[in-house]
């Protein structure tokens, strides 16, 4: 429209048949971001406005020369096909990005399911196995030999429910219909109940706590956030020798709750940093027992905080995470 | 505490099967139904000691289970929820559970609670005084030791160990602590508890860090443990 209003300024200083390749042109552009129907809409519409306004006798929708007639003929069919083509072109280009696509989720899956199976397998295998060979070879087995396969048991057990818990963590996040329970929440009490629950992976590592005895209270669901030091100090155990130092402070700053999980381990491979969060992402050569879910649930959890958290490693050794939300405080004074 | 009988009410017979052989083998009487309906019918037929319910039931949903039963019914009843299920777990709470257990449990686990939770129900409520390993608090004259030395506790520090001691074991709610130590209209104020329950634990835990009295309960409450879990 706007092209035909110049059009009509300036049809007499290039004439009209100028015009009509302005309009083409515009057409043209149009099909390049338009679906097929208004092209279209908008091919008839110029033709008709090239007619009306520009080709003599102007106003009238009757055309003078059999020339004229003709190249509106011409202009129609050129306009018609361009729309047709260009929208094709968009249609193949589309198609081809959908398969990309397809592809790409494709060899995602297959990454899932042999990691899945690889994962949920293991202690399956594990537990039938024993169980069987406690069945079948019970007079065979020494005192030892049977509670070595029942501690097995127990410890594939353990496990397996870890992560069957992942899995649900993860389809609860991505299924969007996990619902914060936000209540206040003292910090200190927060980490030490996380680290009693790790009890017995940590009696192998040194830890320092530093929360600040005036922290206030922050608004947070008290299970999710125990999920996520949960999973982040698990993630330093599996990726850091004996007697490493776990260092776990919590701070105020700029009103915004601060957590770093620090560790003077091997630091994180420079390169790959970035993926440390990706789902099923996994340190080439790290031990089995993991799905590569549990940084990836860490950082869902502290987005559904309106969080952020980011990993960095250490100008000497070792890595940190760093935690920050911003969420209602509070600094009640007992009285 | 033997001869006790419990009812477990699980529609999986696989669990049934293991609580009742675990139950079975530490001298406890066992009933069992598959569903609400038919645990409704066992209590009311031959009323147990104590009640396992689990909350996923397919007939009748746990929670009606337990709002018909606490309608007449008052020994302890025990519920077994799945995996994350806080809402569930404080909605049980605040209408007559006693206690809780997430699947999956460990049956020291399970034991420890049934004893705690059937101590409970037998233990005389009136006691003028009480001992909780190196705690012993006076009601009478509202004064608590620590090691035989007094300790200097606020009012509201005092109401809240006193009913903690008061309900040794059992998992008490945010909301109910909120309601019976400051008052209904304190329900919502629960930055309150969380400051005096980190104050408290400063003067009654050897390492408030650490707590072995007052324990807290992720997302529901807190639980005061009076003597080691399996004394």
């Amino acid at each position: 429209m706007a092209v035909s209003v110049v059009g009509l300024f300036i049809h007499n200083l290039i004439g009209y048949r100028v015009v009509a390749f302005m309009l083409l042109v515009t057409v043209s552009i149009l099909a390049m971001f338009l679906d097929i129907v208004p092209v279209l809409t908008a091919a008839i519409l110029s033709a008709l406005i090239w007619d009306l306004f520009f080709i003599p006798p102007r106003f009238t929708l009757t055309v003078g020369t059999a020339e004229d007639r003709l190249l509106l003929l011409m202009y129609f069919i050129i306009a018609m096909i361009n729309a047709v083509l260009t929208n094709k072109i968009r249609q193949i280009e589309k198609e081809a990005k959908a398969k990309d696509e397809k592809e790409k989720s494709v060899k995602f899956y297959t990454t899932l399911f042999n990691s899945l199976s690889h994962e949920l397998r293991t202690p399956i295998t594990t537990i039938i196995g024993s169980v069987d060979n406690l069945q079948t070879n019970s007079e065979r087995l020494s005192e030892k030999d049977k509670a070595d396969l029942l501690s097995e048991i127990s410890v594939a057990s353990f496990r397996l429910n870890q992560q069957v818990e992942n899995l649900l963590n993860m389809s609860r996040l991505e299924a969007g219909v996990l619902s914060l329970k936000k209540d206040w929440c003292d910090i200190n009490d927060l980490i030490y109940k996380t680290l009693q629950r790790l009890e017995s992976n940590l009696q192998k590592y040194k830890l320092a706590v530093h929360v600040p005895e005036n922290l206030p209270l922050f608004k947070l669901d008290f299970g999710l956030m125990e999920q996520v030091i949960y999973n982040l100090i698990i993630n330093v155990t599996q990726h850091t020798p004996q007697d490493t130092l776990i260092t776990i402070q919590a701070d105020c700053i700029k009103d915004r709750l601060v957590m770093m999980i620090a560790d003077n381990g091997y630091g994180f491979p420079e390169k790959e940093i970035d993926k440390a969060f990706d789902k099923f992402y996994r340190i080439k050569g790290s031990l089995p027992g993991g799905t590569g879910l549990g940084l990836s649930i860490v950082k869902g959890l502290v987005e559904a905080h309106s969080g952020s958290i980011k990993l960095e490693n250490l100008p000497v050794r070792g890595s940190k995470f760093t935690i920050e939300i911003l969420t209602e405080k509070s600094y009640v004074k007992p009285s | 505490m033997n001869n006790a009988s419990v009812l477990i009410i699980d529609d999986e017979s696989q669990i049934r099967r293991l609580l009742a052989l675990t139950l079975h083998s530490n001298g406890y009487k066992i009933f069992e139904a598959a569903t609400g309906k038919e645990g409704l019918t066992s209590v009311a037929s031959h009323p147990p000691d104590l009640v396992l319910l689990d909350l996923g039931l397919p007939d009748e949903n746990g929670h009606e289970v337990l709002r018909h039963l606490r309608e007449w019914y008052t020994n302890p009843i025990i519920i077994i929820s799945v995996q994350s299920g806080e809402e569930d777990i404080v909605r049980a709470l605040d209408n007559g559970a006693n206690d809780y257990l997430v699947k999956p449990f460990r049956t020291g686990e399970l034991l420890a609670r049934i004893r705690s939770a059937l101590r409970k129900a037998s233990s005389e409520p009136n006691v003028p005084t009480a001992s909780f390993q190196d705690l012993t608090i006076d009601f009478v004259n509202r004064i608590v030791r620590k090691k035989n030395a007094i300790i200097k506790l606020t009012a509201t520090e005092y109401s809240l160990l006193a009913l903690f001691a008061r309900n040794e074991g059992k998992v008490l709610t945010h909301q109910y602590l909120l309601n019976q130590v400051w008052g209904p209209s304190h329900e919502n104020q629960s930055q309150y508890l969380r400051v005096f329950i980190a104050q408290l634990r400063k003067k009654v835990e050897n390492n408030p860090n650490r707590p072995e009295h007052i324990i807290t309960e992720s997302g529901v409450g807190y639980r005061f443990i009076g003597k080691a879990i399996d004394e």
